[in-house]
């Protein structure tokens, strides 16, 4: 593949950081998974599973079951009966209990967790450790106090649960979605049937041990697994009463079609093309920090990733210089080394997907630089890649690709930059870099997007709300908002 | 000899203008006893098309406009409305209205129009939220309007239900473009002649007269609209909206059990029916170890 000329400096970067791997003695993962429903783990009705395998040495972790039409419905018969029993009965103190206890239990097992994360989705071990569990932990911990004070969040408003939430998540991250979903429905009293992505089960599967072991009444939480046929059984399953879904816009569209009709109550976390917006008076060095984070956090599998950048005229050639210098010493590689920056693409599938985008930047005429890193000899991985001389039209600039790919446009005004970065059918996030507060206010508001980012990106926390506008998708989680998708309104 | 009376030509309300319908088509809708009220215009898609483009176009300043000025207007709407009561008042009565139901919806409209003009700049604060993150940043969420809103409006009524699903969406900053009720359309024409009048700038509100029969699934598909609220308990058509709204994941509202002439339909909720909630995070400096100590 062409590649642009690389003009940045020669950096004496000649020493290597010694291997640092984390250890996997932590992490017992069984050599099959079945169903977790009604409190017990139970064999699927289909009699098949899967596997799941580590994407960063394509070797197999273990197989997990692919529950058929039939298994959603006993999920959704134990949601049901436990809901109308147990759950919605619970004085909301005791259901508040239920949750610490299993973030406490997340925090304890939070190492286990951690590695099997990376194990099975291929992202560095650093993130998962630092930033993937402990917010899944905080996540229920944070729901869990709202159990008994949801009169507070709404005022004047009646509010009841909606019964049976079917929820559906992606393979970026596995677990924090998992928490992101069950923990606002537990709090408000709803019960669940949760599906984990099929290349990214087995976080979900630990999750459920846990609640098993909480004690937490049998069909509160029913965790099944599946491929796209097992979500759209959930779907269109006739007594569920609330669908959750993060994931691709084109899969929110089909899933908003297939509820029209119904009584269904739906929220929508789908996809973005983030603009990250660097102005001229910005700090430079903190603001290519940000782009770096922006893009590459995760290998870029983030729907809420800056994969836009736009970068004001007159420090274009310093912050690429500095993008490409930046980019050279990025660590790519073995994701439960704990030195690794950019870790494995989460399935040879968005290997794929990636790949066809960087060769329709090359047919579009753009030009691409991508690091020199030596990448793994096994496994998924691509190189961290810049594309610019990009036009607004450019299919890169328009469509998620779900990767480590940076689009880098310019701007002068601005106006000029509003309008570009608004000139997309997504509205997720987006990023600003300036020393100067009253810009960072007028381009906070002016941006159509949920979560604006200023002098810093990629920044998540349960208190915090977060969702898109436009094609982004609707409602919110975290945060006080967040507990409004799971009561009736 | 009398006077001949001079008839009222009732025409559609497109960014800020009075234009017949593009198609040259007209419906003559009677009341309980046959008679026609009057030509109406039989809007088409293409006059949906131009709403939007005028809506589009009048969001960027709308949505900006401080939030007290935006109440300001509404109250204006309000004002403009008392003065031309008798008008609306003998337009329900020709539409099957009693003289005490016709002064009741007039003064409910009046009302409610202020209690909405009260919420521009308070549901906000309501509705917002500083948010407590772990780490050492400022952080919070604000709702804003979602832009573009095709509204069909209730149909049972002429005045009540297009003013109280009219009054939450402008007042929260969206633009909107309003299918009239088909069988009473009288008072939705002269109410836009009251928001010409009331410092609303033109494409703000947009009116149609028509068939929702016929409209509503252009409302439901156009790819720049944000969101679509409906009011009526069809089932046909509520899974129209919901499928075609899908295209561009459009917001659906649907208001089939309210009733417009209760208190029920007086919410900071209904304007939050048509807002996004925008989370903005900065950064806050922590060098040194200076805390506040008194």
């Amino acid at each position: 593949m062409a590649k642009a000329k690389n003009n940045t400096i020669k950096l004496s970067f000649d020493t290597q950081y010694a291997p640092a791997p984390e250890s996997k003695s932590s992490a017992k993962i069984e050599a099959k998974y079945d169903l977790f429903i009604n409190g017990k783990f139970e064999k699927p009705s289909s009699k098949k599973y899967f596997d799941t395998i580590n994407p960063a040495t394509e070797e197999k972790l273990s197989e997990v079951a692919d529950a058929n039409a039939a298994d959603v419905d006993k999920a959704v018969k134990a949601a049901r009966v436990a809901y109308d029993k147990t759950w919605s009965k619970m004085p909301a103190k005791e259901r508040a209990k239920y949750m610490y206890r299993i973030a406490r239990m997340i925090q304890e097992r939070a190492r286990e967790f951690a590695v099997i994360e990376t194990l099975d989705g291929g992202k560095p071990i650093r993130e998962s450790r630092d930033i993937d569990v402990p917010l899944v932990a905080n996540h229920f911990f944070y729901y869990a106090g709202w159990a008994d004070k949801l009169e507070y969040a709404f005022p004047n408003k009646k509010i009841a649960p909606l019964g049976v939430a079917g929820q559906i998540i992606p393979w970026n991250f596995p677990l924090l979605m998992a928490a992101w979903k069950i923990a606002p429905a537990l709090a408000t009293g709803n019960t669940v049937v949760l599906k984990p992505a099929e290349t990214t089960p087995l976080t979900a599967l630990k999750l459920a041990e846990i609640i098993q072991e909480s004690d937490l009444p049998p069909g509160v939480v029913n965790i099944i697994t599946g491929a796209g046929a097992t979500g759209a059984a959930i779907v269109n399953h006739p007594d569920i009463n609330k669908i959750a879904f993060t994931g691709s816009t084109n899969v929110g569209k089909m899933i908003q079609k297939a509820v029209a009709g119904t009584d269904k109550k739906v929220t929508l976390e789908l996809g973005g093309k983030a603009a990250n917006i660097i102005f001229d008076d910005a700090p430079i060095d903190q603001a290519v920090e940000g782009i770096i984070n922006g893009i590459f956090f995760n290998q870029g599998h983030v729907c809420c990733a800056g994969s836009r950048l736009f970068v004001q005229e007159s420090v274009y050639d310093t912050v690429l210089r500095k993008l490409k210098d930046r980019l050279e010493s990025l660590i790519v590689g073995d994701p439960m080394d704990k030195n690794t920056d950019v870790g494995a693409i989460n399935s040879k599938q968005q290997m794929e997907n990636i790949h066809k985008y960087l060769k329709i930047g090359e047919k579009e005429g753009l030009d691409m630089y991508q690091s020199n890193c030596v990448l793994p000899k096994k496994g998924y991985f691509i190189r961290p890649t810049l594309f610019t001389n990009v036009a607004q039209s450019s299919r890169l600039a328009q469509e998620e690709i779900f990767g480590p790919v940076l689009t880098i446009q310019t701007f002068r005004t601005d106006d000029e930059v509003i309008e570009k970065a608004n000139n997309t059918a997504f509205g997720l996030s987006a990023g600003v870099w300036t020393d100067k507060g009253s810009k960072i206010f007028n381009l906070a508001t002016k941006l159509r997007a949920g979560v604006i980012w200023a002098n810093t990106y990629n920044k998540f926390d349960p208190t915090s709300p977060f969702g898109g506008y436009k094609e982004s998708g609707y409602g919110r989680e975290g945060g006080l908002h967040g507990l409004g998708a799971y009561l009736i309104n | 000899m009398t006077r001949l009376e001079v008839l009222k030509t009732y025409k559609i309300y497109i960014g800020g203008q009075f234009p017949r319908t593009e198609s040259g088509r007209y419906y003559t809708p009677k009341n309980k006893a046959g008679q026609a009220f009057a030509n109406i215009c039989l809007s088409s898609r293409k006059d949906f098309r131009d709403a939007v483009v005028a809506a589009r176009n009048a969001f960027g300043g709308w949505s900006a406009k401080a939030a007290f000025n935006r109440g300001q207007i509404l109250y204006r709407i309000a004002e403009m409305l008392e003065g031309r009561k008798a008008q609306f008042i003998d337009e329900l009565i020709k539409q099957d209205s009693t003289t005490k139901q016709a002064e009741a919806e007039v003064n409910t409209c009046i009302d409610r129009l202020i209690y909405y003009a009260g919420w521009c700049d308070k549901f906000q604060q309501v509705m917002g939220s500083v948010n407590p993150v772990a780490s050492s940043h400022f952080n919070f969420s604000v709702p804003e309007p979602t832009g573009v809103v095709a509204i069909v409006a209730p149909q049972q009524t002429s005045l009540l239900g297009l003013v109280s699903v009219i009054a939450p969406v402008i007042a929260g900053g969206n633009t909107c473009i309003v299918l009239a009720s088909e069988t009473k359309p009288l008072c939705a024409v002269t109410f836009a002649e009251v928001l010409n009048s009331s410092d609303v700038s033109g494409g703000v509100v947009n009116i149609l007269t028509g068939k929702p029969g016929e409209l509503v699934k252009y409302f439901a598909d156009h790819m720049d609209v944000n969101s679509i609220i409906y009011c009526e308990n069809d089932v046909e058509t509520k899974k129209l909206i919901q499928e075609k709204a899908s295209l561009n994941v459009k917001r659906v509202v649907l208001y089939d059990k309210i009733k417009w002439n209760t208190d029920e339909a007086e919410t900071p909720y209904f304007i939050m029916d048509t807002q996004e909630i925008k989370t903005t995070w900065h950064p806050i400096e922590n060098i040194g170890g200076a805390k506040a100590g008194y």
